[in-house]
């Protein structure tokens, strides 16, 4: 259960974020088009779907890397891409921290100094308390040890983590991971799920993750959206357990089931 | 029992510090009372944490049952302990140490040059028998981007060069009447130094870089290590036409450049000057000889080979992050430029020796 006292501006009614008819496409080729969907406070939000459908440029058009050609992206009900870019700047620095799918850290400093950076750039703390606030996210994710090291030293599950205590570094209330356990193996990944859910709980914060990897979908995330390259826009809406056990859509159920089948859903080389 | 109350939010500054000495003599069970506790974020589970191990150290029992449940989870996460990091280990400097190391470094750099150079030799050597792996289609892009693409600064260059030694020339020769003198000046400057020196600064500066910065992101991207595993010898498919691109294009561009070179001090001085355009076209003829040519030509030859060699070698070395790359590039031109006067200045010794 979150803790109430930081959550901000609480209003029961209007969803945390939300995409209105958004219309994604670079030049006359469409990625995903008419898209809706919410996400709720407090929830982990899965955007789903299969390779080359468009999962990661969603995720960038939330986190103001890319302009959709149509639609409203709602941050409490506020118009992110109608805001002046000041502002969008203000509410990405204020709220979003991100994972990138290959954790982007800075490889000219040391991990230490990635988580940071954002604080000396953006609060008025000195150092000796940048010091303490970025050990202690290191610590959070387990990779205290790792302060002084160069990120190129450092294993791809190892990378990952640092890169999630930077997302937390100016202690965001929405966190969006892309393929946080790709190039993982099983038991790290597994690990890093329990540790979204725990930070999820701990921070208060909301987490939209972009996946599709089965099983950690299946652990941690309690919201989703299925979106489809064929039609180009989302096919289903709810938690993948729902979409697995529920969900008729045959595209749907053979990503679920992890097989690749024809219309009837049966299907050569099952993988059961 | 620490009680922590009100606002407690670290990114605002100025949060206390808990150290170990404001646990004074505190003998109980350490719990928590945060009824009063108002907003807060990680700048308190910070401080909670800095309090936990305080206790911890001093073996007292802590007591977390208290705390609200999202602070627990997140202290769950942190360790009671932290190692300190191990204190750099400060080093003396030793003069002959460092000196003998540096010796040994450009030794050993002097070595692995020249291991390339065989390597690379041997490639060319196995693409004329026409068993090496060398693609055509990458010789010919690469020579491509090394000589036409290069064509616009190397005019630009050698002609303002030029045009510039006609005008320093011109002032001094025309004290002594000497006008058509000028002609002799820029024609042997230009073929026998400032075209072969210009087009080698120009390609260590476009070429060298370039060639540097695409092997270290090559290395990054563990594009080489894919390489060695199929068993294609860096040397044979990436260094070999680098290196003959620069090779094939750097005389033709030298020519080029004695050209223009040559047409550039021509405007200004028969501009500037008392002379006819054919009086300055047979003077250059006299004072020109053809081994003049040859010697530019052979030593653009030169220049070639080494910024290839150099700024390939040092792409290899190059580490595998962003600013490694850079590093790289940085040090393939400034390596290349210096080189390309050292080399420069030998040669122009050994022609003295020589004769030419």
């Amino acid at each position: 259960m979150a803790d109430p006292t930081i959550v901000r501006a609480q209003d029961g009614s209007t969803p945390l974020l939300a995409l209105r008819d958004v219309t994604l496409a670079f030049g006359p080729k469409v990625i995903q088009q008419k898209l809706s969907f919410d996400v709720n406070r407090g929830s982990i939000f899965a955007v789903m779907g299969g390779s080359g459908c468009g999962k990661s440029t969603v995720l960038k058009s939330m986190i103001g890397l890319l302009r959709p050609g149509e639609g409203q992206f709602l941050v409490e009900g506020e118009d992110y891409w109608a805001d002046t870019e000041q502002r969008r700047i203000e509410i990405g620095r204020g709220r979003f921290g991100v994972l990138f799918q290959n954790s982007a850290l800075w490889s000219a400093l040391t991990v230490g100094e990635n988580v940071a950076l954002p604080m000396q750039m953006f609060t008025k703390l000195d150092d000796v308390e940048i010091r303490r606030l970025s050990l202690l996210k290191l610590a959070l994710v387990g990779m205290e040890h790792a302060y002084d090291q160069l990120p190129a030293e450092l294993s791809g599950g190892m990378r990952k983590r640092a890169g999630l205590a930077r997302a937390l570094a100016l202690d965001p209330d929405i966190l969006f991971f892309d393929e946080p356990s790709a190039g993982l193996d099983p038991i790290t990944s597994s690990r890093l799920d329990d540790l979204i859910v725990n930070l999820r709980d701990g921070l208060g914060a909301t987490v939209v993750i972009v996946s599709h990897e089965l099983p950690s979908l299946f652990a941690i995330a309690d919201d989703g959206v299925f979106l489809s390259a064929t039609s180009k826009t989302s096919i289903a809406h709810g938690s993948p357990v729902f979409l697995r056990d529920y969900c008729s859509d045959p595209v749907v159920q053979d990503f679920m089931q992890r097989r690749h089948g024809n219309e009837d859903g049966s299907g050569r080389g099952q993988l059961r | 029992m620490l009680v922590v109350k009100g606002s407690w939010l670290g990114r605002l500054g100025g949060l206390p510090e808990f150290r170990s000495d404001d646990l004074g003599d505190f003998g109980g069970p350490f719990g928590f009372d945060t009824r009063d506790l108002g907003r807060w974020d990680t700048g308190l589970v910070a401080f909670l944490w800095d309090a936990i191990r305080a206790a911890t150290r001093s073996g007292l029992k802590i007591d977390r049952s208290s705390l609200p449940d999202a602070i627990r989870k997140l202290l769950d996460l942190l360790p009671d302990e932290i190692a300190e990091p191990p204190k750099p280990k400060r080093s003396v400097f030793r003069p002959f140490y460092w000196l003998g190391g540096k010796v040994i470094d450009a030794l050993t750099e002097v070595g692995a040059l020249s291991d390339l150079t065989v390597q690379m030799s041997g490639g060319g050597v196995r693409a004329v028998l026409g068993r090496a792996m060398l693609r055509p289609v990458d010789l010919f892009s690469n020579t491509r981007s090394a000589g036409p693409s290069a064509l616009t600064i190397v005019s630009v260059v050698n002609f303002l060069v030029g045009a510039i030694l006609a005008f320093v020339g011109a002032v001094q020769l025309r004290r002594f009447a000497a006008d058509i003198f000028v002609a002799d000046l820029v024609g042997l400057a230009v073929v026998r130094e400032m075209a072969a020196v210009m087009t080698g600064i120009i390609m260590a500066g476009r070429t060298g870089g370039a060639y540097a910065s695409r092997i270290a992101t090559m290395r990054g991207n563990e594009e080489l290590d894919a390489l060695a595993v199929v068993g294609i010898p860096v040397s044979d498919y990436l260094i070999l036409p680098s290196v003959l691109a620069l090779v094939i294009t750097m005389p033709v561009l030298y020519l080029y450049g004695c050209l223009l070179g040559i047409l550039g001090g021509f405007l200004v001085a028969i501009s500037m000057l008392n002379i006819t355009a054919l009086g300055y076209y047979q003077q250059t003829l006299g004072a020109v000889p053809f081994d003049q040519f040859a010697f530019g030509f052979v030593k653009t030859l030169a220049f070639g080979l080494m910024i290839g060699l150099v700024s390939c070698r040092i792409g290899l070395l190059a580490g595998r992050s962003a600013a490694d790359v850079g590093i790289a590039a940085t040090r393939a031109v400034v390596a290349g430029i210096v080189g390309v006067i050292a080399m420069d200045a030998i040669f122009a010794v050994l022609a003295d020796v020589v004769g030419v």
